[in-house]
């Protein structure tokens, strides 16, 4: 639903870093307890810097999505569970007595530029 | 991430790791220091479309509004129709319509409470009630500034609803418990509720109402008295 504006969000920060690169892809890191679906990301990653200004560097870039499970840390047993579902629970010992240690990054983590467009 | 090698084709990566939403929450700290110098308290009311922000929001200004002077920023999709509903309670009413030409965005950011703040005479008021958006989703990944928040959720809307949208229940400081005069027409089994909750968010606080019969809705007026004082949850980010 607010995939788009985040895909704007994206956009903008890729183009800042790229300063002029023609960019080919771009990498995003998003944990499993963020309310995004990759796919719409991806779907809407198109729309998100056609014809916006300042954003022509993406112009038929790629967005790739790497998922990260969510994970807690149990404060009693100590044991590290990856969560099917989203409640906080440790899988060893049964406590909800946990940290949560993954799921929620929300990162730009990298972007790849054509380097043949580059004027040395 | 030099550019050393201009002649060579094939690709270049750039590391970044920058946060996606590091903009907003660079915006949404600058909302909060606004709000912070006016010495103004402000909290985020969240909920799904038709769980009643409005009406408590309503009841709420009646009781409130004569002693306390109070802003609400309205976030609407295309219509002024909430903002007209809290007309006259002596509030200050600023409304944000997010129709920006297909649709509409589906919860208020940074940058849009940030719009809103010339039109509230901040340095006037105590308390400043932002009303997000109808929905479950979006609203809860945008912080706007606000020191606390509050989610409305209506017993209308099942049990299961924690399990289902476990980032909104999770961000929440108070679950308000609405349309509870409803109770003896529906099958909500208010444990099971409890439990669904709990696991998603545990130790939250949680509040039942009726903002139709207001039931409850004193004591929610007593807890933005002084949303600081009640036990806030951990922050989420």
């Amino acid at each position: 639903m607010h995939e788009l504006s985040i895909c704007r969000s994206v956009a903008d920060i890729v183009a800042r870093h790229a300063a002029g690169r023609r960019v080919t892809r771009v990498h995003l890191r998003v944990g499993a307890l963020r309310q995004v679906v990759p796919a719409t990301l991806v779907y809407c990653w198109e729309l998100a810097h056609d014809g916006e200004p300042g954003t022509a560097v993406l112009a038929g870039s790629v967005l790739v999505v790497e998922a990260v499970p969510a994970g807690v840390r149990c404060r009693r047993c100590g044991a590290h569970s990856e969560l099917a579902v989203p409640i906080l629970r440790c899988a060893g010992c049964g406590t909800t007595d946990v940290v949560l240690v993954s799921g929620e990054e929300f990162l730009v983590t990298s972007f790849e530029v054509a380097t043949d467009a580059v004027e040395a | 991430m030099g550019d050393h090698s201009g002649y060579r084709t094939g690709a270049e990566r750039v590391e970044v790791l920058e946060r996606i939403l590091g903009e907003n929450e660079r915006v949404a700290r600058a909302n909060r220091a606004a709000f912070d110098a006016a010495g103004v308290t402000v909290v985020n009311l969240m909920s799904a479309p038709g769980a009643g922000k409005t009406t408590l929001l309503a009841e709420t200004l009646r009781r409130l509004a004569p002693h306390r002077r109070i802003g609400v920023i309205e976030g609407d999709i295309e219509t002024s129709l909430d903002a007209d509903r809290l007309a006259g309670f002596g509030a200050s009413i600023a409304l944000v319509n997010t129709g920006n030409g297909f649709g509409g965005e589906c919860h208020l950011d940074a940058p849009m409470i940030a719009s809103a703040l010339p039109r509230l005479p901040l340095a006037e008021l105590d308390l400043v009630i932002i009303e997000n958006v109808g929905n479950l989703v979006c609203p809860a990944e945008f912080a706007v500034g606000e020191d606390r928040r509050a989610m409305v959720f209506a017993v209308t809307e099942g049990e299961e609803k924690p399990l289902k949208y476990p980032v909104m229940f999770r961000s929440a400081d108070l679950v308000l418990v609405n349309k509870t005069d409803l109770l003896p027409h529906l099958d909500f089994d208010t444990e099971a509720f409890r439990r669904n909750l709990d696991a998603v968010h545990p130790g939250v606080d949680v509040l039942a109402i009726s903002a139709r019969t207001g039931m409850g809705v004193n004591a929610w007026c007593d807890w933005l008295a002084d949303p600081l004082g009640a036990p806030g949850a951990a922050p989420t980010r």
